[in-house]
């Protein structure tokens, strides 16, 4: 009986499979055509093996279970082709299978160990239940049935399974399997990731993501490694569309919904998101989700994890062709995210949560004119002034009025380095830590400009919030400012300006070598153009990655050599490096109408200053004006608050800093200009 | 709150080129984008925007970027353009044009951000089509078939309300609610009709006037004589009483005289002959 039902059990799910697999591939194509070469699907197994297994493997016992399981059910599922479906019944290819069967049965036993919740040990919040709780028991159904079936091949019990109860009953664990994970894959089940996923890193968005690789400061284990790329993620928008951004599930490129339908559900980016832990109404895995029912049309009442915090799960439906904000998510949840990429450095899946929020709040802002109040002044402001706080773009070097600084526009034979300023130059704050890198450059002997009042925003506020218009009108602008001078290279203190006149120039053919302040920093030490004095007391001091500097463009090492070089040791916090929690400042999070405190919830920066409390650090080194201002404005007592810059200035060994008032200000410039 | 009768009363809003107060880029001008807002508020998408000037000015775009948030999701905004120059006299041409088109409420900025400046645009074209005028407003609360009514703004936070008949041209105060958003989308899929066919004069009264920059006004220092917390708080609190008289019963040439010579004696005229006297 079981000769003649298995084959037709294996054979009708591989096809009933194929069929759902041709629906989820037309629900994909409902999305933009991008040109891709069905070459790339070459790819796969390198980014699969390689990429994805190394984010997986940052926790070391999932890494280990989904080898077990994934590989020991690849293995029976083609052995059962072979043994069961086409009936060569090989005791060799029999006992590989028992093999496999066995493998996958102790993989799907520690699934389920970790699903398992007895009082002692919660489930995990980070973990959805529902279909992905049946996967773990489906799991144990196959590799048990499989494994029984199968033990005739090798001899063992050919009498009791010839017929009966028993023969049905295996039957059944088979089906059940077979239905949950070869017909799911197709039809949309929890296993849809092994099939969508797969086709996801084939044909992913930003290949370029793939093989770039930092090792993480300060950590021995190989899979520790910053995986991102130095890119932007975010495409140039043609302003001439017909339709600017994503309104709808189908406006989104089709690898965007195929990257969304690889989703797991691992809640990895949920339990790493700044705006979810602050209790913001944003939650990354939910938002993939709400993608996916958009995708495929329904409601969101089958999705059984974690919600947007202080929004109802269930209340919302999509559809392929219908608007998605806020039938589908709420605008409060696009605007709550900083654009930190601390989920898409955390996937494993390799989903790219970021561009496409931006994608949507390019509709809103673009088509709907719904950027939220702070924001919209922001743009306005751009539009007219230049900067984003509407103030009269001459002011930019008042801060440096008595510093004489070299205008690039004085010397047409072209300079070394481009101090560019960002908008940090009309921020009192960080006019301190400009006039320390001025000085850090002179004693380092640079010979710098800066362009004065003919540098614009590079245009990063108006790019995360979604005024693709804005952001190009600056950037042509400031490209074509730049075309005008001759320079080496550009240093920032700003690392969105680093970000964007770097990654996001090139797009539109501005490409310089941009430097942050800290690489430049770390160079001249390097070459010993800098004299410092050791620092007399021993103080703890942590380091702040920025998002922008760090996961954007993988620098964690340049700023940990300077303290080093300034003879401090670092006292890293728990969430450092690729892994640094976002101070709640970048992607125009901080425009939105979201209120920042809400009752009962820490603010962002609230708790990255706990992770920096937590190391018992006096002093928090940073390396962004916007982290310097999130995270100076927590009450006190806390922590110092000190960008690199002013940290490397004190311990200069110059005339000027020889005296303790020195760098208060205004000490003559002339002093300033003799190297050390 | 838009009535039925609205659909039949077409609106018009009168838009002009604003410059930025800190960089004097061109840009929406703040009271007119108001005008706009509250055109849009009452007539939605059939709201029709009117310029004359340059025809290549890009920033009357920026208004056709209001047209979103509407009833009718897919309306585009249409903005009626009449061509002239900077010499040329704007009220006869919009006399001419709001007269053909038959609409029988005009909203406006009180003034323009650049030119003259004047805030005289609206009275001039009030007067040559024989329409009432309301200026400051702050809401429209309601509108009828030949009657509307509306808010005026009045010093220290008062408001006025007034009942007007149709047709009539409002002017809005920079206290209406704030315009929304220009986006880029709409702005872009907005439609200019340069209206040919009218013929522009030139402005025959500017050309005599003597031009001179602009001073700023020194500002008149208070002396806060006491010393006690309480008297202070009063005198910060309390209106201004900066003096003056309230004059009755003078017929227009008397008053502006009398106007005349209060600006000389406060030094905001100089004292040469100015130009026009005869026309008060």
């Amino acid at each position: 009986m079981l000769q003649t039902l298995l084959p037709i059990l294996i054979f009708a799910a591989l096809i009933v499979g194929a069929i759902g697999a041709a629906r989820r591939i037309r629900l994909w194509r409902q999305g933009q055509r991008t040109p891709v070469g069905w070459a790339r699907i070459l790819h796969m197994p390198k980014r699969y093996l390689n990429d994805l297994h190394h984010i997986v493997a940052r926790d070391k016992a999932m890494a280990h279970t989904h080898v077990a399981t994934a590989g020991g059910f690849v293995a029976a599922m083609a052995l059962a082709i072979v043994v069961h479906g086409f009936g060569w019944r090989n005791p060799i290819l029999g006992g590989l299978l028992l093999a496999a069967s066995a493998v996958m049965f102790v993989g799907a036993l520690a699934v389920n160990r970790r699903r398992i919740h007895p009082r002692a040990r919660p489930f995990p919040e980070k973990l959805s239940k529902g279909p992905w709780q049946r996967l773990s028991r489906s799991l144990l159904a196959y590799s048990v049935g499989m494994f029984l079936v199968s033990l005739p091949l090798v001899g063992i019990g050919p009498v009791a399974f010839g017929g009966g109860v028993l023969a049905i009953v295996l039957l059944t664990l088979v089906a059940w399997g077979v239905l949950e994970l070869v017909v799911g894959m197709g039809w949309g089940g929890p296993m849809k990731h092994a099939f969508a996923g797969s086709l996801h890193l084939a044909f992913h968005r930003r290949p370029e993501r793939f093989d770039d690789r930092q090792a993480h400061a300060g950590s021995t284990n190989t899979h520790d490694a910053h995986r991102g790329s130095r890119s932007t993620a975010l495409f140039p928008l043609d302003l001439t569309a017909p339709k600017l951004g994503v309104e709808k599930p189908a406006d989104f490129q089709w690898n965007q919904l195929l990257g969304f339908d690889a989703c797991v559900q691992c809640g990895r980016c949920q339990a790493v998101c700044p705006a979810f832990a602050a209790g913001q109404p944003l939650n990354p895995k939910k938002l993939i989700q709400d993608m996916v029912v958009g995708m495929a049309g329904g409601s969101d009442t089958g999705y059984a994890g974690a919600g947007y915090p202080g929004i109802e799960i269930g209340k919302h439906q999509g559809a392929p062709e219908q608007a998605i904000v806020p039938q589908l998510v709420e605008a409060e949840t696009l605007w709550a995210c900083t654009t930190c990429r601390a989920c898409v450095e955390e996937c494993p899946m390799l989903i790219e949560h970021v561009d496409a929020i931006v994608d949507m709040r390019r509709f809103l802002t673009l088509e709907k004119g719904e950027t939220p109040e702070k924001g919209a002044v922001a743009i306005d402001n751009l539009i007219a002034t230049d900067n984003p706080g509407g103030l009269d773009n001459a002011s930019r070097l008042d801060w440096a009025a008595d510093l004489e600084l070299p205008r690039i526009q004085t010397r047409p034979e072209g300079v070394d380095v481009l101090l560019w300023l960002g908008d940090g130059a009309f921020d009192m704050r960080n006019q301190r830590t400009l006039r320390a890198l001025v000085q850090i450059l002179r004693a380092g002997g640079v010979d710098f400009a800066v362009l004065g009042d003919e540098e614009r925003d590079s245009g990063d506020v108006a790019r995360r919030l979604g005024d693709e218009a804005t952001f190009q009108r600056l950037a042509e602008r400031n490209i074509i400012t730049l075309s005008r001078y001759r320079f080496q290279r550009i240093v920032t203190v700003d690392p969105h300006s680093f970000h964007v006149l770097g990654r996001e120039y090139p797009d539109f053919g501005g490409k310089y070598r941009v430097l942050h302040h800290s690489t430049f920093i770390a160079e001249l030490f390097d070459a010993g153009r800098l004299t410092i004095r050791p620092a007399e007391r021993k103080e703890t001091v942590t380091y702040h990655d920025p998002c922008y500097l760090g996961r954007y463009n993988g620098e964690f090492a340049a700023p940990r050599r300077i303290l080093e070089a300034l003879g401090i040791e670092i006292a890293e916090m728990e969430r450092s490096g690729f892994r640094s929690r976002c101070c709640g400042g970048g992607g125009g999070a901080a425009l939105s109408d979201v209120p920042a405190d809400l009752p009962g919830r820490a603010r962002i920066p609230d708790m990255r200053m706990e992770d920096a409390r937590a190391t018992g650090a006096t002093t928090v080194a940073v390396a962004c004006p916007q982290c310097t201002a999130m995270l100076e404005g927590v009450v006190e007592p806390r922590p110092q608050i000190k960008d690199l810059a002013e940290l490397v200035a004190d311990a200069l060994v110059t005339p000027a800093s020889a005296e303790p008032e020195a760098s208060v200000a205004v000490s003559s410039p002339s002093r300033e200009e003799e190297p050390a | 709150m838009t009535p039925p009768d609205a659909a039949a009363c077409p609106v018009v809003a009168l838009v002009s080129s604003g410059r930025h107060p800190v960089s004097g880029r061109p840009g929406r001008a703040r009271e007119d984008a108001r005008a706009v807002e509250m055109g849009l508020t009452l007539a939605g998408a059939r709201l029709q925007l009117v310029h004359a000037g340059n025809a290549e000015e890009p920033v009357l775009r920026d208004y056709l970027g209001m047209y979103h948030g509407l009833d009718d999701a897919a309306a585009q905004g249409e903005l009626a353009l009449l061509p002239m120059t900077p010499a040329d006299d704007a009220v006869l041409l919009l006399a001419t044009w709001l007269a053909e088109s038959g609409c029988r409420l005009v909203l406006a900025g009180q003034r323009a951000e650049c030119g003259e400046g004047s805030g005289l645009l609206p009275y001039l074209l009030a007067e040559r089509l024989g329409w009432t005028i309301v200026s400051g407003a702050a809401t429209i609360e309601r509108i009828d078939a030949d009657r509307v009514t509306l808010l005026q703004v009045l010093p220290q936070g008062q408001r006025r309300r007034l009942e007007v008949s149709l047709p009539c041209l409002i002017t809005v105060d920079t206290l209406a609610p704030p315009p929304r958003q220009s986006a880029f989308g709409p702005a872009r899929r907005g439609r200019i009709q340069v209206v040919d066919g009218l013929t522009a004069e030139e402005d025959s009264a500017s050309g005599e006037w003597r031009w001179q920059p602009a001073r700023a006004r020194p500002k008149r220092l208070k002396i806060v004589k006491s010393g006690n917390a309480r008297d202070r708080f009063r005198a910060a609190a309390a209106r201004s009483s900066a003096g003056g008289q309230v004059l009755t019963d003078l017929t227009p040439e008397q008053a502006a005289d009398r106007l005349i010579a209060y600006l000389r004696e406060e030094k905001i005229l100089s004292e040469e002959k100015i130009l026009g006297d005869e026309m008060p």
